[in-house]
Order: structure tokens, then C-alpha cells, then sequence
């Protein structure tokens, strides 16, 4: 182990965003080793007030756990996948994350679409690669991705597609879908 | 084999995070990226340097080249912390802690081709 190479190890980051509940651990935990992050920040004075604080008036800082995974994709070129948290007291988070991200995974889910357009705003204004998953619950309406490009009002050059993050297949398409993207933006930005 | 008994389940650390580095919050560990990675240099520590358990872990994982978002889940400390006990072991000048090789713009071509390929052969 000693012996590792360090001559220009590649590190990419892979960020995977979405609404509460909506399947980032799962999708991380599909294709990764999973573990858990945590980070102690100070509560922002704008959570203060959307937090219910009741009985820890005192309460300043806050862990904020994240998701983390690694995929090697050989030696010396390693992808990082980070679930960002999902609660909007803990954007303040997102600046650090985004940070010389490869791309972003939006994760939608159709039954609440609402809870991902912060995460596009986020990803447009800053102009981070994005693609949307729209991740298939059972029992719930599957709808054309058309149709949900439509209603999130995304540009056509976004992907987006159905998707079973439970699924290893389905998991590795999607991030396979947003480096394509990744890939695309960099030649057209250097053609 | 008897196992250590402890009157909770979860009895937290015996030492509180903060306190490993002396409540300090603000180091030349702050803007240390979370897919860093972080080096060993192979110098001997000066005598001024505090090696406690944590340090001597942050060295042995970083003989095997690890990232600063690698380490803090390791160690199971939170970021803020592992990057204090980082920016001190660099101070010290027994790591170093490289960027990313590719932080802006995107990575070449060749990379993002590799990662494709990579991630259909998982």
C-alpha cells in the first residue's frame, strides 16, 4: 500500500441532488460503497426561524450528514458521488459541494416535482452539467420525460430520463447519461 | 471475549470532537477540497507536533493516498474537525494535501471517455 502511484491521481465529483426522500441514498448505495459524511456547521441566521428550535434555544451548530460513495474507476481515477442534503437549511452546504463538480444528478420524483426546482435553479444559475432522473416509484404515475422536461421548463439540451435507482443497471445509466452530458458540454464549450 | 460493556447503546465519543483540536475552528486546513487527496511527505515530526491517535490514523491512510472527504468519514469526525487536524499535520510538513487535478473547466476528453467506459463495465 505503501508503494500507491500519486503522479496526478484523478478525483472527480459526481453530485447527486434532489428533494427529500427522494432516492439519493438509494441511487449512491446502488452503484457505491456507501458511508456516511458528517460535518458540523453553524446554523445559518436564515434556518433560524424555519427550524424548529423549541427546547434547544442554545443550539448554534448542527451535524449535517451527507452521503458519500466511491466508484475506482482504475487506479489513480476515482469518482465521488456526494448526496447533497436535501433540506434548504443546509444550502449554504451546496456552494462547497458544487465546487469543481463534474455534474449533477437532479432526482425527481413526479408526485412531488416542485421539490427539485431549487436544485435546477441552483445548477443553471451556476452552471454545473445537470441531468434529471425522474426515479419510478412503485405505484406511482410513470409519465414521458418529455412531459416532465416540459413542466420543469428545462432546456432542450438537459437530459432527461425514467429511472429505478434500486436498480444497479438503472443507477449506473443514469450517471453513464450525465457524464455523456459532461462530455458534451466540454467539447462545445471548446468548439 | 467478553465484550466491553457500556450503559447505553450509543455512549458517543469520549472525547468530544472540538476538544481534539482544542476548539479551534479555523485553520490553514479551511479551504482544503473534500476530493483532495492527502500525502504523505515522509519528514519525521518536529517535537512541537501533537501525534495523538487521529494523527498517527491520518498518516496511515494517507500512505495509501486518500481523499480529505475519505478521512473524515474514516475517522468519523466531522469535516471542520478532520481539516483543522490536516491543516496542523501540514504545518507540521508531514502532508501535503493536493487539489483535485481537475477542478475548472471540465476534465479533458480522454478522462470523461474513461469514466464512461469505467462505469458500463461496473
Amino acid at each position: 500500500m505503501a508503494s500507491a502511484p500519486y503522479d496526478d491521481p484523478v478525483a472527480l465529483k459526481i453530485l447527486i441532488a434532489g428533494g427529500f426522500g427522494v432516492g439519493k441514498t438509494t441511487l449512491v448505495g446502488s452503484v457505491s460503497e456507501i458511508r456516511p459524511l458528517r460535518t458540523e456547521e453553524l446554523l445559518s441566521d436564515r434556518s433560524i426561524g424555519v427550524d424548529d428550535t423549541e427546547g434547544v434555544d442554545d443550539k448554534t451548530t448542527t451535524t449535517v450528514a451527507m452521503d458519500f460513495g466511491r466508484i475506482t474507476i482504475r487506479d489513480g481515477l476515482v469518482v465521488y458521488l456526494f448526496g447533497t442534503p436535501g433540506q434548504h437549511r443546509f444550502w449554504f452546504m451546496w456552494d462547497e459541494l458544487a465546487y469543481g463538480a463534474l455534474g449533477a444528478v437532479v432526482l425527481a420524483d413526479t408526485r412531488r416535482l416542485t421539490d427539485c426546482f431549487p436544485a435546477i435553479d441552483y445548477f443553471e444559475q451556476r452552471g454545473t452539467p445537470f441531468i434529471v432522473a425522474v426515479n419510478c416509484f412503485d405505484g406511482a404515475e410513470v409519465h414521458e420525460p418529455e412531459n416532465v422536461r416540459i413542466a420543469l421548463d428545462l432546456d432542450p439540451d438537459v437530459p432527461v430520463l425514467n429511472c429505478d435507482v434500486r436498480r444497479r443497471s438503472s443507477a449506473k445509466e443514469v450517471l453513464i447519461t450525465l457524464v455523456e452530458h459532461a462530455l458534451r458540454t466540454l467539447t462545445a464549450s471548446a468548439g | 471475549m467478553s465484550k466491553p460493556e457500556w450503559l447505553d447503546e450509543d455512549p458517543g465519543p469520549v472525547v468530544r470532537p472540538f476538544a481534539l483540536i482544542r476548539g479551534r475552528t479555523r485553520s490553514s486546513g479551511d479551504k482544503f477540497d473534500l476530493i483532495a487527496v492527502v500525502v504523505p511527505t515522509g519528514a519525521s515530526a518536529p517535537p512541537e507536533a501533537i501525534i495523538g491517535p487521529e494523527q498517527r490514523r491520518i498518516l496511515e491512510l494517507a500512505e495509501e493516498g486518500v481523499t480529505v472527504a475519505e478521512v473524515a468519514s474514516e475517522l468519523d469526525l466531522p469535516l471542520g474537525v478532520v481539516r483543522v487536524l490536516l491543516g496542523d499535520l501540514k504545518d507540521h510538513g508531514l502532508i501535503e494535501v493536493r487539489p483535485p487535478a481537475q477542478v475548472s473547466p471540465l476534465p479533458s476528453e480522454r478522462i470523461l471517455k474513461e469514466v464512461i467506459h469505467g462505469l458500463r463495465a461496473l
